[in-house]
Parts: C-alpha cells; sequence; structure tokens
C-alpha cells in the first residue's frame, strides 16, 4: 500500500514549496524523531506521537502512542477511524494534516505548519461578550460624567454664580437643574416657591435661616420671651445633646428654629401640623422647670390637659374679664335675661308664638337654636346674637300705628326710648267745644292737625317699658344712673376662650346640644361651654388609636402669638388656622 | 498551643477550598446581612419620626450613612479583586460579604428612602442601586446555572479549537469550491467573508441568527438536486461549518448571558456613586 507525503512548505517571502514523495507501507510513524515518516518538528509533538494505518476499505486509523492525543477535526483524541478521502484535519502540535485521495485512489497526507491552532487562541477572547459592546470602562466614565455634570456641577455653578435678588413668591429662580434636588413637592402654601429653591436654600451647606422665614412671614412673633423658653425646655437629654451637636455641625441654626417644627418638602396639600412632641417638650410638667408659669402643664390631649379656662364678665354691669377654670363653676352676668331653657320648651308659651309666627319669619312650631344664632360666612363661628334680627320678631318694641304703618322703638339707647315714648301724642281728647271742627287740614286727620293734650299715656308708657315686665325690663335688668332709670349695659363676648381655637364647622354633623346644655339652662348666669370631658368624648391625644379623631396641639392652638403670620393673612386673633386638621401623620 | 492554632488555621484553608463564596464559612455573611436587615427593620418601626419617615430625620440620616458605607465598600470589590490577600480577608470571604451585604443593601437603601420617592437625583440614585443589586443577583443566578452548560457545549474543545476548526473547513470550502459556476462561486465567497465574531450584542445574547449566510448557502446547494460529487462536497462541507458555526454561536451567547450583567452592574455601580455623591452634596447644600 502507498500514502502520498505532500509537504508544504513556506519561503521567507511566502512562496510555497511543495513536495511530495511516496512511501510504500502500511503503516507510518508521526513524530519529532527525524526516523519518524512524517517529521514534525515541533516541541508540542512526542518523538514517537501516533501511528497511522490503512486499514481496509479505504479507511484510515490512527492511534496515539503515548498519553498525548491529538485534534481530530477540532476535537482532542487518541485514536481514530475515517475515510481517506473525508477531508479529516489531524492536528499535532503546530502542524496540520489533512487527509485526501489522489487520483487513482493513492491516500494522501498533505503536512503544513498550520495557522489553525494559534490564530484559534489569538481569536478565543473574541467570544466573550465585551467584543460586541463598548467597554465597561468607557459607559461607566460616561456615566459618571452625564451625572456630575447634569445633577451637581450644573445646579452648585448656576447657585454661586447667580445674582442676588430678594425673595420672589410668584418669581422664578435662577438656578438650573436644581429641581432635581427637591426631595419632594412643598406644601400648598408655599407652592409658588417650587421653581425658586434658593429663595430659600439661599447659603450652600447652611440649613434655611429663620431671618429667610420672616422675609414673608413679617409678622410672626416669638411664642415666648427665649430664657423662658429655654427654661421650660429644661436640658437636653444625652442622645438630643448629641443629635443637635451633630445639626449644628453640618449648618443647622439650632432649637427653637422654624425649621424645628415646620417640615417641607413633605409632599403637595396643607402644611402637615406641627408634631404633639415639640409642644410636650415644653409643657410636659412645665411648672416644675417654669415655677412662676399660670399655665396648666399639657402632654396629651387625652390624659394630660387641663380643665379649659374661659374669659368672660363676672361682674353685672362692669367691663372687667376673668378667666376661670370651668371646673370652678364660673356664672357669667353680662347683663341680659335670657333663660334657654324656656326658649326651647316644646309645648310652652314661646313654642306657641314660634308656630304663629311661624310661617312668616322661618320658625317652626318650636324654636330652635339656629333661629337666634346665626353662622358667620366661613361658618366657623357665630355672629353675635342682635336684638334686631334674632328677637325682635318676637319680643316686638312696637309702640305706636299711624294708619296701617306700626312705629317700634329704637333698640339701644333708653334715653331715645325714653323720648319716642314722650312724643306718641296720640291720646284722646276731649274737644273743646261740641259741634265744630277745626277748619281744613287743621281738622282732625288733616296735614297740620295737632293734638294738644297732656302725655299722659306717654309717661306711663315710659314707666312701663322700664317695669321688671316691661318691653325693656323683660331682658334687661334695671338700674338707675344719675337717679333716672336705665338698663345695666350688656357685655356679651365672641369668644370665650383665650388660647385655643374651636371650629363650629368642623362639627356639624354634631347637634348643638352634643356640647351645649341649653335646653335645662334657667338662667343666663350658666356659661354653657362645654368642659374636656365633653370634648374627650371623641378627642383624645395624636397617638390615641382609640379615639374617634386623634388631636394634636396644633389642632386647637397655635405656637405663634400672632396666628401663623403668613403673608396677607390679617385674620383676626383666634381665628387662624395653624394646621390643617383632617390630614394626620401616617 | 501555635502548632495547634496553626493547624486549624491550615484545615480551615483546606475546607475553604471545597465552599463556594455563596456557603463561605457556613454562610457567615448571610447571617450578619440577615442580622443587619432585621436591625434596620425593626428600628424602623420602633423609631417614631414626625411627620412620617424621611430620609432627613437622624434615623434616615443613620440609615444613609449605613447604606452610603455599604456602597463604597461594595464597590471596593472591584479594586480589591486586583490585588491578592489571604485569610479572613481572602477574595472569596470578600465576594461573599459583597454578595450578602448588597443584599441587605436593599433593605438598608429602601428603609432610607421613606418610601418618598420622586423624580430626582435621590430617586435616581436609589433606582440605580436597586439596578445594581439586581443585576448583581442576576450575576450570581447565571454563575451558578451557565458554567455547566459552558463546559457542555465546548465537548472538551477548546474556544482555539473551535476556531481553528471553523477556520481548516473553510480552507476545505474554498478547495471544494474551485469547480463551482459564479453565482455559486459568490455564495461561498459571502460565507467565507463572514466574521463569525462580528455579531452584535442582541444576536449574541439571543442566538438568532436571521441572515446567516451559511445557512443560505446551504440551503441553496440543498434545494439544488445534483449528483455531482463536486457540489456534494460543498454542500457537505457547509453542513459541517453550520454545525461548528452553531457550537460555537452558542458558546457565544453563553458567554454572552453570563457576562452581560456585568456591563450593567459595573457602569451602573459608578454611575450610582456619582448619583450618591450628587445625592449627599445636594442634600447638604441645600438644607
Amino acid at each position: 500500500m502507498t500514502f502520498l507525503i505532500r509537504t508544504i512548505d513556506y519561503t521567507a517571502t511566502g512562496r510555497e514549496i511543495v513536495r511530495d514523495r511516496n512511501v510504500t507501507q502500511d503503516v507510518l510513524t508521526v513524530g519529532r524523531s527525524p526516523d519518524s515518516d512524517i517529521h514534525l518538528p515541533d516541541l508540542a509533538v512526542e518523538q514517537h506521537h501516533a501511528t497511522i494505518s490503512l486499514i481496509g476499505g479505504g479507511s484510515v486509523s490512527v492511534d496515539a502512542v503515548g498519553d498525548l492525543g491529538f485534534i481530530h477535526n477540532g476535537k482532542s483524541a487518541n485514536s481514530g477511524t475515517f475515510g481517506a478521502s473525508s477531508e479529516t484535519e489531524l492536528g499535532f502540535g503546530n502542524y496540520v494534516l489533512d487527509f485526501s485521495t489522489e487520483d487513482g485512489g493513492i491516500a494522501t497526507v498533505t503536512v503544513r505548519k498550520g495557522e489553525g491552532s494559534a490564530a484559534g487562541e489569538d481569536q478565543a477572547s473574541r467570544f466573550a461578550l465585551a467584543a460586541a459592546l463598548p467597554s465597561k470602562r468607557v459607559m461607566a466614565w460616561a456615566g459618571l460624567l452625564v451625572i456630575l455634570l447634569a445633577f451637581l456641577a450644573v445646579p452648585i455653578y448656576t447657585h454661586l454664580s447667580r445674582t442676588a435678588v430678594k425673595a420672589d413668591y410668584d418669581g422664578e429662580g435662577q438656578v438650573q437643574m436644581d429641581a432635581s434636588w427637591s426631595t419632594g413637592s412643598l406644601s400648598l402654601a408655599h407652592h409658588g416657591l417650587e421653581d425658586n429653591c434658593e429663595a430659600c436654600h439661599v447659603k450652600p451647606f447652611q440649613s434655611v435661616r429663620d431671618e429667610t422665614c420672616l422675609t414673608c412671614h413679617e409678622t410672626v412673633g416669638d411664642h415666648a420671651e427665649m430664657p423662658r423658653q429655654l427654661t421650660s425646655r429644661g436640658p437636653l437629654s444625652a442622645g438630643d445633646q448629641m443629635l443637635w451637636a451633630v445639626a449644628e455641625t453640618f449648618g443647622k441654626e439650632g432649637q427653637g428654629s422654624c425649621v424645628t417644627c415646620h417640615t417641607e418638602h413633605e409632599g403637595a396639600g396643607r402644611m402637615e401640623p406641627t408634631a404633639q412632641k415639640f409642644c410636650a417638650e415644653c409643657h410636659d410638667e412645665m411648672d416644675v422647670r417654669l415655677t412662676d408659669t399660670k399655665l396648666g402643664n399639657a402632654a396629651d390631649f387625652g390624659d394630660d390637659h387641663p380643665q379649659f379656662k374661659a374669659i368672660f364678665y363676672p361682674e353685672l354691669g362692669s367691663d372687667t374679664t376673668e378667666r376661670l377654670s370651668l371646673n370652678d363653676n364660673p356664672r357669667e352676668q353680662h347683663g341680659l335675661k335670657f333663660p334657654h331653657d324656656l326658649h326651647l320648651e316644646t309645648d310652652g308659651g314661646v313654642a306657641k308664638m314660634a308656630g304663629n309666627i311661624g310661617a312668616k319669619n322661618g320658625y317652626g312650631n318650636t324654636l330652635v337654636c339656629a333661629d337666634c344664632h346665626t353662622p358667620t360666612a366661613d361658618r366657623n363661628g357665630f355672629l353675635p346674637v342682635r336684638m334686631e334680627e334674632n328677637c325682635e320678631s318676637c319680643h316686638s318694641l312696637v309702640y305706636d300705628r299711624v294708619g296701617s304703618t306700626f312705629r317700634s322703638l329704637r333698640h339701644g339707647d333708653v334715653d331715645e326710648m325714653q323720648a319716642d315714648l314722650r312724643a306718641m301724642d296720640r291720646a284722646p281728647r276731649r274737644p273743646i267745644t261740641a259741634g265744630r271742627s277745626r277748619p281744613g287740614e287743621y281738622a282732625q286727620g288733616g296735614l297740620y292737625y295737632q293734638n294738644f293734650g297732656r302725655p299722659v299715656r306717654s309717661y306711663v308708657a315710659v314707666n312701663r317699658a322700664l317695669s321688671e315686665d316691661g318691653v325693656c325690663g323683660e331682658c334687661h335688668i334695671r338700674t338707675s344712673t344719675n337717679g333716672r332709670a336705665d338698663v345695666m349695659p350688656v357685655h356679651l363676648r365672641d369668644s370665650y376662650l383665650l388660647h385655643g381655637r374651636f371650629d363650629h364647622k368642623e362639627h356639624e354633623q354634631e347637634e348643638c346640644s352634643s356640647c351645649h346644655k341649653a335646653e335645662s339652662s334657667e338662667t343666663s348666669e350658666d356659661l354653657l361651654l362645654p368642659g374636656l370631658k365633653v370634648c374627650r368624648d371623641c378627642h383624645l391625644g395624636e397617638k390615641a388609636a382609640e379615639a374617634e379623631v386623634p388631636s394634636s396641639c396644633a389642632m386647637c392652638h397655635s405656637y405663634h402669638p400672632n396666628g401663623a403670620g403668613s403673608p396677607g393673612d390679617e385674620k383676626p386673633e383666634g381665628h387662624d388656622q395653624v394646621a390643617m386638621m383632617s390630614r394626620k401623620p401616617e | 498551643m501555635a502548632t495547634l492554632n496553626q493547624t486549624k488555621a491550615g484545615d480551615e484553608r483546606r475546607n475553604a477550598d471545597h465552599e463556594s463564596f455563596m456557603s463561605y464559612k457556613r454562610m457567615r455573611w448571610l447571617k450578619i446581612a440577615l442580622l443587619l436587615s432585621m436591625a434596620c427593620l425593626v428600628s424602623y418601626f420602633l423609631v417614631d419620626v414626625e411627620p412620617r419617615h424621611n430620609g432627613g430625620s437622624w434615623y434616615g440620616y443613620t440609615l444613609g450613612t449605613i447604606g452610603a458605607g455599604l456602597i463604597v465598600w461594595l464597590s471596593l470589590l472591584g479594586v480589591r479583586k486586583r490585588k491578592m490577600s489571604s485569610g479572613s480577608w481572602s477574595l472569596k470571604a470578600w465576594t461573599s460579604a459583597h454578595v450578602y451585604l448588597g443584599l441587605a443593601l436593599l433593605v438598608v437603601g429602601t428603609l432610607h428612602t421613606g418610601f418618598q420617592l420622586g423624580w430626582n437625583v435621590h430617586t435616581l440614585a436609589y433606582a440605580l442601586m436597586l439596578l445594581v443589586i439586581f443585576s448583581g443577583i442576576y450575576g450570581i443566578t447565571v454563575y451558578t446555572s451557565l458554567p455547566a452548560a459552558l463546559s457542555n457545549n465546548r465537548q472538551e474543545m477548546t474556544r482555539g479549537q473551535m476556531v481553528a476548526e471553523l477556520a481548516g473547513i473553510e480552507r476545505e470550502l474554498e478547495t471544494a469550491g474551485q469547480p463551482l459556476e459564479r453565482e455559486e462561486a459568490d455564495l461561498l465567497i459571502g460565507v467565507l467573508g463572514t466574521d463569525v465574531f462580528a455579531a452584535g450584542f442582541w444576536e449574541r445574547l439571543s442566538g438568532n441568527y436571521p441572515s446567516c449566510k451559511t445557512k443560505h448557502a446551504l440551503d441553496y446547494f440543498s434545494d439544488v438536486s445534483s449528483s455531482d460529487a463536486d457540489l456534494e462536497k460543498v454542500r457537505r462541507l457547509l453542513g459541517r461549518r453550520k454545525a461548528q458555526l452553531d457550537q460555537i454561536r452558542k458558546q457565544m451567547r453563553l458567554k454572552a448571558l453570563l457576562e452581560v450583567w456585568l456591563f450593567f452592574h459595573i457602569p451602573l455601580t459608578i454611575a450610582l456613586i456619582a448619583a450618591l455623591a450628587a445625592h449627599i452634596i445636594s442634600v447638604f447644600y441645600y438644607w
């Protein structure tokens, strides 16, 4: 049997040199040894590496002599059999043996020094995904630069290089990209500042200053004098002391600054009410520290709050007020007689009267609170009860009738009342002569008719009006001023609570009688304010899970003496809404 | 005593050779990470922050400091793995801690947000952190499942051998194609001119090559009904080329699946560090 061994070499210039030789043997030896039939001068090849034998049917069998195998069509092998003409490629080290058959069926082995495997190993790195993507380093740098530029360099540069202007609620800020720094929407009141961060954040690395808040909130006053505040707060706990030390190191203004209690960027909507704990820090057992305080201790509405104190007029006719705890059974002397029980009776004379004139005046079959007490436009409170609007439809001041017109006394001035009644000179008097009347328009009923009778009836009427059951005395308490009959001055208060705020509108689902015991009040000396206990039916402390309405201090109390002091806020004292009540901390 | 200690240390080292970074020292870092997460979770519900949890409360700053420290330390794995050391701070220990503390960062970071998210640089940092962690989780998953498939697909060939085999087939194809007519020869030129590694990101990741020239040529030669020995040889060689391509492509796909997470994990980590810096600086710049 014959093999044709074709060796292909390359010259230095790359030209191919092909040498053919015929070997008439059944078995060829392959190895580094020069006596091998196929001599492969490669250190990776064994001296005697393998044998190639022709077996029957045109097949070739290759067997490794030692442990080191060869590459058979790309795969490592120690032996293999294949057709002599099957385009098989064997790899020994750097050499490639290709098998084919020449014309005449001579098994041909072509020996080449392959660029194959070495080149293949070079290509190995191209399996990695890195071959198809930009390098991680490039992507990392790109991301790093974009983020630092957009979210740090631009806002800081534009902040530092801006021109100083006075903060303007409606204005737009000069700093670019700082919207990306906002940690959340501003509250409703500060919404206009949303695009003007530097209006509040004036200096870098310095928390929002009180002076900045005060540029708009000009009227906000101190809660109390600072030394008293510090005394009442007492020494800080070690933990708080540490926290404040850290905070001040990082540029916080310190205790008692606006931002201590008022947190912003908590989301759109009303500003969050200040937490109870900020109040309790001082007011909890405050009398121990601030020994001269007149305020009761308070830490939680549910279980640590003093009874309400009402401010009222305790002395008849005097305009000096007093403030007393509702526990001390305060008796009010406002100068009017008004038994609520009588007016709210369902079957007495009042009810009958209401029934009689009901259709005309909007009354039902009995009087109800709303017949006399008119809510204010915002429904938070009530307008003062006025004689003309709220009482006079029953308690009429009519004293005369001219034709179809009724003459009424003017309410509120005793002198005028007396003058009006004295002028009521309509007493019929006997004519001086009988059978003759005065001529023309001077006659009775005429334009110039005069009645010169003695005003007896007038004096009687004046006296009667000021008597116990008279038209004045019915409601007013009689007195005399400089020897003349008079009524006691009336002192009625709009508001009985000095430091707390009560919103009737928020309580509209309740009956008046749930809190005000008017139906059983026999005298107007009763101060019909509900006590703490009544409020606690629904309201307990901020954290009281069992309460229908968990209530923090801010629900009723304002920290700042001049109200919230919001820009353009001209609400009278005591009517300021310090925080929204329906929104609870989550 | 000293000998005893040495022996013990030696044992430990030998034992360590047989455990993966996931189960290093009987999951020491898993336990530490769980402890950290639990401590954060419990304290989150115990600590009373008014009006609601917020990254800007003292508790929020504490979580934020822990989180930022973790992020910096976790990213130092890239530096650490380039330096050799052994013992407690061996790369395996470090990697184990990296994985488990990285997972704990998910808890710490999320609680630090107080669930107040928005379109801002702070949430950007949080989102990047999530992407980095999730890409890391993906990485661990494929590292435990794909190497076996990768090894199976190799069928004891090295990558170099695969390429060499392909080159060999191509050489034979070029020889076998000599008798072909113009049109068929052009098809072969197209096939031979194709670089298997020119595949793009999606091709590598999906393993789909809709415009594979070898497949088209194979289809063409399969349709030609001819008993011509030359054509038959080309057809056979094209078949072999296709099989070799498939192996290489599957290898590339598995490698892509195995490596793709790092192309997110690393650049996103650097982006996260930038966003973290912007987050921290901006908070104190405007505070």
